[in-house]
């Protein structure tokens, strides 16, 4: 069983919905650690022990954020600036995440026609998160798609029990192994995994 | 050893001990305690201890020297100086009354102008050993009203001394002169002579203190012998105190003027915590003398001319006092506080009446009186003071609660602040910023009127009782934040509350470590020590003037903040034993040494290579942009 570190940056956690949601259906699949970093660390002073600790422990590590400004909130690039030293995630040495699997789990305002070439943002989720997917390779992470929830403003109530769902199947797939990474990787968003193999291998 | 001398040690020690704990339970102070007690095993009572009464008296009046040489410790010379308009209006304007009042009083009883005069300043004079006691427990000592009382006390204290002078001036026939135990070196000397010979041993004292106790205690402390240094102390205060009796000066103030002349030394906090223990000995065998030596069969006698008396002597001390508190503009609360407190005829005129007694200035019997009305006024005090606080001030002053509008019985506030000083006053508007309302529990009335002005949910009285808790609300609250300045009392409240409402979460503010390691072993998480945070600001900012950048500098701080309570708990399994009640200097002293030692060991200022690509040892060609 693959164990999940959710490092999951919200500096408004108690004003958005639909991350309670996610979080709360991902609470309860088993073998996910939910590191709620807003919470931890209000001062921005990471402890860099601890999350080495926490990184090495676990096998998927979930960046899942809000996407501010076409990033992450600060604390979550703080994060990566301090934990993710060299010699020990990247340099000579820095082998400790190798073969870990990564990726961003984000909601966003905008609706997903919005990120593209034609739309509003003019570039995809994927190209906005070139710096995530490029650390995750410098330290020998393979990266996954990003899994989104997109156009959170308007979103119904049944909306945010499917997406949530969603994320659940997701978290307990990841954790169950149940995936080929070559089949996972040609689809732009998890999200599109999910839909085009809904089923996955029975546990 | 003289086993009778054992006798009498254990009757007064077991006196102290039953007593006093039972009086503190009973919330009366730890003077009614000792008060009580003696009159049980006096000689009226159990007869436990036989007339010695007045014979411990005088032993024991060393106490209330001591307790003034303290006093003039805890006083610089500086803070008595910014004190003066108080001490000389509240004092002079009290006494001054009082006694006017008196000799009226003693002239319709036909007295002899002089006695009169003699008795109404005897009479003027409170107790300092019990008002600055009963105030400390009660964490009074530092609202408007505990500083005036002290202002009079101080004041009443320095005019024994020309009152003892003057005495014999009164006397109506010339005093037969005590046996040469007694004699000042000054008889026989001339008038002028006199006069210089006394300025000189003020003098002497002064500078004894300053440039003689001074460097003899830098000796002894250098031979690093604990015991020696007590020997210091308290040969520091009987010299003072033989010297000053030689003279025929008055020893309290003797060791007052040594203690405020030594306020300044850096020898001063060990001085205090040396000489503490004799004087709360000497104090409550004091107590537990007067207690002894009121004169039940004077009582028996005549009921009702004693119990007028000590009524009458008490009505007009009251009297004056709240004319005084209110020339003062002091609050009601403040006043009736104040006035109840002072209202006892004090130690001094035990050794003014004994005086005038020797003088012939007073027949035997009127001393005998006096005497009693004294010590039984001493006895009423807490009592007095217990009615006014439970019965008066609820009815008359400011309320313990308000009485709200209906609409607001259901505003519940979730958090109760007790102590609303400097430290809890900072936290509550911190919360009601955020739209959180506190309950706020505070003893000083002119503090909670201000409050309740402001919109404030305030209850008037003492945090640790627990009814007042109960009816802040303490059931039905989720936090208590104890913010009370004495540590003592913040103990207090802290243990009644784990008893009495375990679902309330505590967060108590800490004095210091010491303070804090006694809260840990108390079961309390979440301590907050007041000196922390804020030390730690300024170092930061310290640093940031020395060319720091600001947010390394804060990133220095934050750690060292994270350390500095690591270090805490780690630390905390080394110090002293387990049951420390108390911390001395010398431990506090060597509690900072093991710090600095451990702070040596794990730099935590050292391990912060965040950001830092200079560190790196191998740098790859790219570094300076690099990842």
């Amino acid at each position: 069983m693959n164990r999940i570190l959710i490092l999951f940056a919200h500096p408004r956690f108690e004003k958005s919905r639909v991350n309670r949601a996610l979080l709360q259906e991902a609470g309860r699949v088993p073998g996910v650690t939910l590191h709620d970093l807003y919470e931890h660390y209000p001062d921005f002073n990471v402890d860099v022990a601890r999350e080495k600790a926490l990184l090495a422990a676990h096998e998927v590590i979930v960046w899942h954020h809000p996407f501010y400004m076409y990033g992450a909130p600060a604390l979550l690039k703080q994060w990566i600036d301090l934990v993710l030293e060299y010699g020990w995630a990247h340099g000579p040495g820095g082998d400790v995440l190798k073969n870990k699997f990564v990726f961003n789990a984000l909601t966003s305002g905008g609706a997903r026609e919005a990120y593209a070439a034609d739309g509003l943002h003019r570039f995809s989720f994927e190209e906005f998160l070139t710096p995530f997917r490029q650390t995750a390779a410098l330290c020998h992470m393979v990266d996954l798609p990003p899994f989104v929830v997109a156009g959170t403003y308007r979103l119904t109530e049944t909306d945010l029990k499917t997406h949530a769902a969603l994320y659940g199947d997701l978290l307990a797939r990841l954790s169950r192994g149940d995936f080929r990474i070559e089949t996972v990787r040609r689809f732009a968003l998890l999200n599109d995994w999910l839909a085009e193999d809904p089923e996955g291998r029975r546990p | 050893m003289n086993p009778a001398f054992l006798q009498d040690a254990l009757i007064y020690l077991a006196t102290a001990l039953v007593f006093v704990p039972v009086a503190r339970r009973l919330g009366l102070g730890s003077v009614l305690g000792y008060l009580i007690g003696g009159i049980l095993i006096g000689p009226h009572f159990l007869g436990l201890i036989g007339g010695e009464g007045k014979d411990i008296l005088h032993f024991a009046e060393f106490g209330v020297v001591m307790m003034l040489f303290l006093i003039g410790l805890e006083l610089e010379p500086a803070h008595l100086w910014r004190m003066r308009r108080l001490i000389l209006g509240t004092g002079s304007f009290q006494m001054g009354v009082t006694t006017l009042c008196f000799l009226g009083a003693f002239l319709l009883l036909g007295f002899p102008w002089q006695a009169a005069l003699a008795s109404g300043l005897a009479l003027s004079m409170s107790s300092t050993a019990i008002v600055l006691q009963t105030l400390k427990e009660k964490g009074l000592d530092r609202t408007q009203s505990g500083r005036s009382a002290f202002a009079a006390l101080l004041f009443q204290d320095v005019a024994v001394i020309p009152i003892l002078a003057a005495l014999p001036l009164l006397a109506l026939y010339t005093a037969p002169v005590p046996d040469g135990a007694s004699r000042t070196f000054l008889e026989g000397l001339p008038g002028w002579a006199q006069t210089v010979a006394l300025l000189g041993t003020v003098g002497l004292v002064i500078l004894g203190g300053r440039f003689v106790a001074v460097p003899f205690l830098r000796f002894i402390a250098r031979l690093r012998l604990r015991e020696l240094f007590t020997v210091s102390a308290l040969f520091i205060v009987v010299a003072t105190a033989y010297i000053m009796g030689r003279v025929g000066l008055s020893p309290a103030l003797g060791t007052f003027l040594a203690g405020v002349v030594l306020a300044n030394s850096e020898y001063r906090h060990e001085l205090e915590s040396d000489i503490e223990p004799f004087k709360g000995l000497l104090l409550g065998l004091f107590f537990i003398g007067v207690g002894a030596s009121i004169n039940f069969h004077l009582i028996v006698i005549r009921p009702l001319e004693i119990l007028a008396l000590v009524g009458g002597a008490i009505a007009i001390k009251l009297l004056v006092l709240c004319l005084t508190g209110r020339v003062a503009r002091m609050s009601f609360d403040q006043t009736l506080l104040f006035s109840v407190s002072l209202s006892q005829v004090g130690e001094f005129a035990f050794v003014l009446f004994s005086f005038m007694y020797q003088l012939h200035l007073l027949p035997a019997e009127w001393t005998d009186r006096m005497m009693g009305v004294t010590a039984i006024s001493m006895t009423v005090t807490p009592l007095l003071l217990l009615v006014s606080e439970r019965l008066i001030l609820p009815r008359f002053g400011t309320r313990e609660t308000e009485e709200k509008a209906t609409d607001a019985v259901d505003l519940r506030p979730p958090v109760i602040i007790a102590g609303f000083g400097p430290f809890g006053s900072t936290v509550g508007r911190f919360l009601r910023a955020n739209g959180v309302q506190a309950t706020i529990l505070d003893t000083d009335s002119d503090r909670v009127d201000l409050l309740r002005k402001m919109g404030f949910t305030v209850f008037y009285g003492d945090a640790t009782r627990l009814d007042i808790l109960q009816a802040a609300g303490a059931d039905r609250a989720r936090i208590l934040i104890a913010a009370i300045g004495s540590p003592d009392i913040n103990q207090d409240l802290v243990e009644k509350v784990q008893q009495r409402f375990p679902h309330l979460t505590l967060m108590v503010r800490a004095q210091g470590r010491p303070d804090a390691y006694t809260l840990m072993d108390m079961g309390i998480r979440n301590i907050y020590r007041e000196s922390l945070d804020t030390s730690v600001r300024l170092g930061i900012d310290a640093l940031v003037k020395l060319g720091f950048r600001r947010y390394s500098a804060t990133r220095a701080g934050q750690n060292f903040l994270k350390y500095d309570e690591a270090a805490m708990h780690r630390l905390a399994p080394h110090r002293h034993d387990e049951s420390a009640y108390i911390f001395t200097t010398r431990e506090q002293v060597e509690l900072q040494e093991r710090l600095l030692a451990h702070d040596r060991e794990a730099n935590p200022a050292l391990n912060d290579h965040a950001w830092d690509s200079e560190a790196r040892v191998d740098r790859p060609p790219d570094a300076e942009t690099g990842p």
